[in-house]
């Protein structure tokens, strides 16, 4: 075998909506499968909170924007001599596309591994795979590409509407949708265009089935299909935005085998060797399909499939690419059969996407052809009925199960069946309660009737349980039909214990089972395991020694790969310590969920009845709940109180953290300043208190995460509508109201403790003032403008939380600073969301450091002695937003976060690390100098001044509305006015920004305003809509204004992180 | 639903609900680890004798589709009937809604008088044959039943068709040695225009007019097969082309002076994966087999063909010089993956 000496790989950088931690898992087992082999890795991801850009995989890691400006220069660097393009979503693939058509691939002699780009172009340019699949008689949906309005016109008439829009190298199908007539068409299509230079139009394939098969092929051309997945959602659903189910469960062996036989026919064609997805509509009445597409690369589905079945797809993948013959591979589960097979399945599997559509405001509920979810859930079981109920409550909603909720539904169900929202399995289950019949809701919703039957039989169970009451025989039912303790205790009104006590005495216990490829044909020799009811035995004996380590969940926005990283090196240093490790976690998209990360991997809830099962059945040694972010946090107190031993600082203190009256009370104890505070009691308290402090205030709940129903209130008014958000939110958990400081920097600390005394920390500073959620802000380590005094008041303030709450282990404090005085925000004795970014940078790694601690052990990192201080370098992190895909949202930054992902780099200096950050994260910079200037608040303008002064000196042509152009006359700046929407006079501004007239975009509204101007969102969602770079918030403006002005893009350092 | 147990011959037991027709059975119990297929697997006569535990938890999900017979063969099925003794599964499904469902797998069973077992941790059940093997077992409603060992029993003779069927109006005329033939081996040389002629399974074939001989699928112990074995070896003299099919794989062998034995708990999936001798080919097969050719004691005329990627074991022969092979898996499908169905087309190719 000609093996490559040395192989570039390409991530996916931030996660976002459509690519998220799918390609870390992808990538990760890509690079496991190189180094396998001997062969130098060199990785291109500038998302710093991934695994794959951990220090003990590649070789080398460039934290640089995955395009093709970076990569050609890191090929013309490092010299090597492959690359790989499928383990980096669309990303890395477009990227590849790019390179090759450049000429570069060619010009340095670099060998594509696995599929080829001609075969990618084959499957993303449709035109071109319509007619490749048409070589075969294989069916495609009957369709046109159009390049112009006129075209997509002529051939909607053609085909006939309703019709289907489709663009061609979109990420989760951007800029797809159902299009009813001529109109929406014309405005659909002339958005596409600009950002794609064709769209598809397309026969209109609604309420079919939508079906999907993994397949695999080796360069003998061997082929198999991994695993075959339904949509419970039927076509007209993106399938990102629907349930899924493994394996199809409503398709005849004929259907099945022959769709398979479609799929191994087309990937033979294709040529595409190692992994590909492939999509189907199938007819709800006859075995009539259309192959919807092929995506030539690892994907979201392909992960699913991997965790699904066992079978580690991209890990394969990557060894074929090299060129290995799938019957030469070995079965990693068994260790004594062979990759060239198909899993077979003896359980059932769910996966759900994970909306955060609350967080946006201006959002639409509605769920179609274009992938708004943020992150999956993936729940085991050997009921349908059993999996889907997990899921549901995996997905942190509020809910119990499927029903017996505390929800008041009061839609119109018709309305909502036909036209679904986020809600729509929770709709389901309530038309059942109300009398609809199953083919009634087929009808209106196209879910097959085999789903729709099984969710009656939850709706079934749940009436059974609130009339009868508890029995032996109805508990043993309920609980192989998923309904978990708390949710039959809420249906009863009794406590979770009460129902939990009954089940022991009843001998109703769940049974663990082993995920092994092959249904028990082989014995296997993994721990990879889920809980079940609908079992008779345990499949393993407990491991013994261990520890658990409980995961992050589904990710959401707030909660990401950050956490899993922090799971992961956790779990991996345990092992390196010496320990057995359990996880625990439900997520598909991360790496903590490989089986071979940790010694046993339990895929199931991460709720205080499995996390209880578990620990009665292996009896750990101990509990870690600091690294998964908020869900196990917030677990700490219950699991504690149950008797298990948790690991590092104690439950009690992790209370008096996260529950803001206490820990606002601490902080007065301790003479720790902080913003003015008081605990909501009644309405007119909380009234009282704003108008004594002062407005804005900030509204804040305890035990949340990424400031979830936190807001900043400008009145009575608004104040009188937060709360009453705030309380539906949480009711067991105090919330507070506090001084809302403007104009003041955010610092935070990011540290680990043993015995309450701190051994590695982290300063970092936010470019946004305070104000902006810190997921979302802007970081910078080590600080830039901090006075020393800061720094040493940061220091013994933390100190002092750190002793007095006894920390052991990872912790991170928020501060403000104004006039050099500081005030704790926030405080919460967990890792947080920047740990990843400041080990990576410091090189400390803080995880290691707290996993040491909290096992008492004497901390082997350096750090102790090495201060994050100082430096030669600046590490820069930037947070990806995903508004593009998210219609209506208002791309704006405030007190909720609403980034879905971020990268980070690294500068010499401060304008260096930020460009190339901003860059990652899809940043485009400006195409002609030409820039929209239009700053709310005199103040702010004011502040600005000075970068727009630069603007003009460095040739840039301003434009500027209303009062920002006075204001620009008032201080000799050249500028044009032009006009907002409501002047209704030209030059227009949005009709300049859709003819393409800026290069930038810079909005900044007036401070703290929750509902801005009409206006102001229209000018910022018409940037984000026609791909006009767009930045709205003041200090970045500012600091991105210095960097454009003074830094060359091409002298930019491309330095591996080793090399710093 | 009646409280019903699954007893094996070991002693263990397992207890569910009777779903199927309320009666005890006795018989051979094995496991499938197929995830559709249960109306091709049923049917299929290599299952006679046999109580059928699936591992997939939910069976029953599409219905069963309705019998139509064309052109003399059922078309939707493996054979006309329900072939397994008796069924042991963890759930089924009360309903079915697939266009194809005529009706629900219970009404199915239930008229065809199949004893049938519900509530089973089946992977539980599937491990225990997999580390003791295959075991004799029962399904038990009231009152005990004796285990009953089929393979004691001619199998074969009892599901081979009683006469000579013709099918298809091809120009080539291939013989089927019925000894439980899959519908769907029928319909595979119907569709490369093949007149098939059935005869039934000591039928002595030589005498008629034939361009080729298909031996079949069929149940239990070749070795009771002693008519078929010495009609293939008839047949051998005459030269013209013989492809066999799992137990005419092991009949083949028989015939070619090999031996066969017994595995410990047999194949019986859609995933198994054979190499093609002396290639780097590997492919996905369907199977369903107890028994197996013995490599080593191939006559030196005589190659493996295929062999089990997992196991090790023999998947099929061939003739070094002649245009005899056979496969132990189903070239056929149905259940199962199609990847191998060019066995037909080489078959065909020789006649």
């Amino acid at each position: 075998m000609d093996k490559p000496k040395k192989v570039l790989l390409l991530g996916s950088g931030a996660l976002k909506i459509g690519e998220a931690g799918e390609f870390d898992y992808s990538g990760s087992q890509a690079i496991k499968a190189l180094k396998e082999e001997g062969i130098e890795v060199i990785l291109v991801n500038p998302n710093i909170a991934t695994i794959q850009t951990s220090e003990h995989l590649a070789d080398k890691v460039y934290f640089l924007p995955v395009e093709p400006f970076f990569v050609a220069k890191i090929i013309e660097k490092e010299r090597p001599d492959a690359i790989m393009l499928s383990f980096g979503g669309q990303t890395a693939l477009n990227c590849g596309v790019e390179l090759s058509r450049a000429g570069l691939l060619k010009k340095h002699n670099l060998k594509v591994l696995g599929t080829q780009i001609k075969a990618i172009e084959d499957t993303e340019d449709r035109q071109l795979f319509v007619e490749r699949l048409a070589e075969i008689e294989v069916k495609t949906p009957r369709s046109r590409a159009v390049k112009t309005v006129v075209e997509a016109i002529d051939a909607a008439k053609e085909i006939g509407y309703p019709i289907m829009t489709r663009v061609a190298f979109a990420l989760g199908g951007r800029g797809s949708g159902a299009v009813k007539d001529e109109a929406e068409l014309t405005e659909k299509v002339q958005q596409a265009l600009t950002f794609a230079s064709q769209v598809l139009i397309e026969e209109y394939l609604n309420g079919w089935k939508e079906i999907e098969y993994e397949v695999v092929r080796d360069q003998y051309d061997n082929c198999i299909t991994v695993c075959n997945m339904e949509n419970f959602d039927p076509m007209g659903i993106h399938t990102g935005e629907s349930i899924v189910v493994a394996p199809s469960q409503t398709l005849t062996n004929h259907e099945y085998h022959k769709l398979r036989e479609i799929a191994i026919k087309v990937i033979r064609h294709l040529g595409i060797v190692g992994e590909c997805n492939i999509q189907y509509a199938l007819s709800p009445e006859s075995d009539d399909y259309r192959v919807i597409e092929v995506n030539a690369r690892l994907s979201r589905s392909s992960a699913l499939a991997s965790k699904a079945t066992g079978y580690p797809l991209a890990f394969i993948a990557a060894k074929l690419s090299l060129g290995y013959g799938l019957f030469e591979i070995k079965n990693h589960i068994t260790k004594k059969t062979m990759a060239c097979f198909e899993p077979a399945l003896d359980y059932v599997v769910v996966k759900m996407p994970k909306w955060d559509l609350q967080k946006f405001r201006n959002v639409s509920k509605q769920i179609g052809s274009e992938m708004k979810s943020v992150g999956e859930v993936m729940a085991i079981g050997r009921k349908f009925e059993e999996a889907l109920q997990k899921a549901i409550r995996m997905l942190q909603i509020g809910m119990y199960g499927l029903v017996c909720n505390r929800l008041n539904i009061e839609n119109n169900i018709d309305e909502e069946l036909s036209r679904p929202t986020d809600m729509r399995v929770l709709i389901v289950a309530e038309a059942l309660k109300k009398g609809y019949s199953v083919d009634r809701i087929n009808e209106l919703s196209g879910i097959d009737k085999w789903f729709l039957d099984k969710i009656k039989a939850i709706v079934e169970l749940g009436s059974r349980l609130k009339k009868d009451g508890i029995s032996k025989g109805l508990l043993l039912e309920l609980k192989k039909y998923g309904f978990s303790d708390a949710q039959i205790s809420f249906s009863l009104d009794k406590k979770e214990e009460e129902i939990r006590n009954i089940r022991k005495q009843l001998g109703i216990k769940p049974f663990i089972k082993q995920i092994d490829t092959l249904a028990a044909e082989y014995p296997a020799e993994t721990n990879y395991l889920f809980l079940t009811y609908n079992a008779s035995e345990h499949d393993i004996k407990p491991i013994g020694k261990s520890i658990i380590v409980l995961g992050s969940g589904a990710y959401k926005i707030g909660s990401s790969v950050e956490f899993d990283w922090c799971c992961v090196s956790c779990v991996l240093h345990l092992r390196e310590l010496g320990h057995n490790t359990i996880m625990i976690n439900f997520n598909p998209e991360t790496v903590s969920t490989d089986y071979d990360m940790c010694d046993s991997l339990y895929f199931d809830e991460l709720s205080f009845e499995s996390i209880s099962e578990i620990h009665e059945y292996e009896k750990p040694d101990g509990v870690i709940v600091s690294m998964g972010g908020q869900i196990p946090n917030n677990l700490a107190l219950k699991l504690d109180k149950a008797g298990m031993k948790l690991l590092g600082t104690s439950a009690a203190s992790i209370d008096q953290a996260e529950d803001r009256f206490k820990f606002s009370k601490l902080l007065d104890e301790l003479n720790v300043d902080q913003p003015e505070w008081k605990e909501l009691t009644t309405h007119q308290d909380t009234i009282n208190f704003a108008s004594q402090v002062g407005y804005p205030v900030l509204v804040r709940p305890s035990y949340v995460l990424s400031g979830a129903a936190m807001s900043v209130a400008f009145s009575n008014q608004e104040l009188s509508e937060f709360l009453t958000k705030a309380a539906d939110l949480s009711q067991e958990h105090p919330v507070v109201i506090s001084k809302f400081i403007t104009d003041a920097k955010e610092i935070e600390m990011d540290a680990v403790a043993k015995n309450g005394k701190i051994v590695v920390n982290a300063i970092t500073e936010h470019i946004e003032n305070a104000g902006v959620h810190s997921g979302d802000a802007t970081i910078v380590m080590p600080p830039q403008a901090l006075f020393f005094d800061t720094i040493k008041k940061v220091h013994q303030v933390s100190e002092k939380i750190a002793a007095h709450l006894d920390i052991n282990g990872p912790f991170n404090i928020q501060f403000l600073a104004k006039d050099n005085q500081i005030k704790v925000i926030e405080c919460n004795l967990r890792a947080s969301r920047s740990f990843p970014f400041v080990s990576k940078i410091s090189k400390i790694n803080f995880i290691n450091a707290a996993t040491e601690a909290m096992l008492g052990l004497p901390i082997s990192e350096p750090g102790s002695a090495k201060s994050t201080l100082e430096l030669d370098y600046v590490g820069c992190k930037a947070a990806q937003f995903s508004f593009s895909r998210l219609k209506g949202a208002d791309p704006t930054s405030n007190v909720e976060m609403t980034s879905t992902g971020e990268v980070a780099c690294i500068g010499k200096s401060l304008e260096e690390a930020f460009m190339k950050s901003l860059l990652a994260t899809g940043f485009k910079l400006p195409k002609q100098k030409t820039v929209l200037l239009t700053v709310g608040g005199d103040k702010n303008r004011y502040k600005i001044l000075e970068e727009a002064r630069i603007l003009h000196d460095n040739g840039y042509v301003i434009y500027a509305t209303q009062h920002t152009s006075m204001f620009l006359n008032d201080n000799g700046i050249k500028n044009t006015r032009i006009f907002k929407v409501y002047e209704k006079q030209e030059p227009d501004v949005l009709s300049f920004m859709m003819n393409g007239r800026f290069g930038l975009v810079i909005n900044v509204p007036n401070q703290y305003k929750q509902i801005a101007l009409d206006d102001d969102y229209k000018i910022r969602r018409c940037a984000v809509d026609f791909s006009i770079p767009l930045i709205t918030n003041l200090q970045i403006a500012k600091l991105l204004i210095r960097s454009l002005c003074t830094l060359d893009k091409d002298k930019l350092e491309i330095k591996a992180w080793q090399e710093y | 639903m009646r409280h019903s147990k699954v007893v094996l011959e070991d002693g263990s037991f397992f207890h569910g609900f009777s779903f199927g027709f309320e009666q005890g059975v006795s018989g051979e119990v094995v496991f499938n680890t197929g995830m559709v297929g249960y109306p091709e697997s049923f049917t299929d006569p290599s299952y006679k004798g046999q109580i059928l535990a699936l591992t997939y938890p939910l069976i029953g999900n599409y219905g069963v589709p309705e019998k139509s017979i064309r052109g003399g063969l059922e078309e939707n099925f493996e054979s006309e009937k329900i072939q397994i003794s008796g069924l042991i599964v963890d759930e089924f499904s009360r309903n079915a809604f697939h266009w194809g469902s005529k009706k629900t797998l219970q009404a199915w069973l239930v008229e065809n008088k199949i004893p049938a077992i519900c509530g089973i941790d089946t992977r539980a059940l599937t491990k225990k044959l997999r580390e003791k093997g295959v075991m004799l077992g029962k399904i038990m409603i009231d009152g005990d039943l004796d285990f009953h060992d089929p393979n004691k029993e001619n199998l074969v003779a009892e599901v081979s068709e009683k006469k000579i069927i013709e099918y298809g109006n091809g120009k080539k005329r291939v013989v089927l040695v019925d000894t439980g033939a899959k519908n769907n081996i029928i319909r595979c040389l119907l569709k490369r225009d093949i007149k098939v002629i059935r005869v039934p399974w000591d039928y002595d074939f030589t005498s008629l007019d034939y361009d080729g001989v298909m031996l079949s699928n069929g149940p239990g112990d070749p070795k009771m097969c002693i008519a078929t074995i010495n009609n293939i070896r008839k047949a051998m003299q005459i030269g013209k082309p013989i492809f066999g099919i799992c137990l005419g794989n092991q009949l083949l062998a028989l015939a070619a002076g090999a031996d066969t034995y017994k595995l410990k708990y047999g194949h019986r999936s859609q995933n198994q994966p054979c190499m093609m001798q002396g290639t780097k080919r590997c492919f996905i097969t369907s199977q369903n087999h107890g028994f197996a050719v013995d490599e080593k004691t191939l006559p030196k005329d005589w190659e493996p063909f295929f062999t089990n990627l997992n196991d090790g074991t023999n998947e099929g022969i061939k003739h070094k010089t002649k245009p005899f092979f056979s496969v132990q898996f189903h070239p056929e499908a149905n259940p199962g993956p199609v990847d191998t169905e060019f066995l037909f087309d080489d078959f065909v190719r020789l006649l």
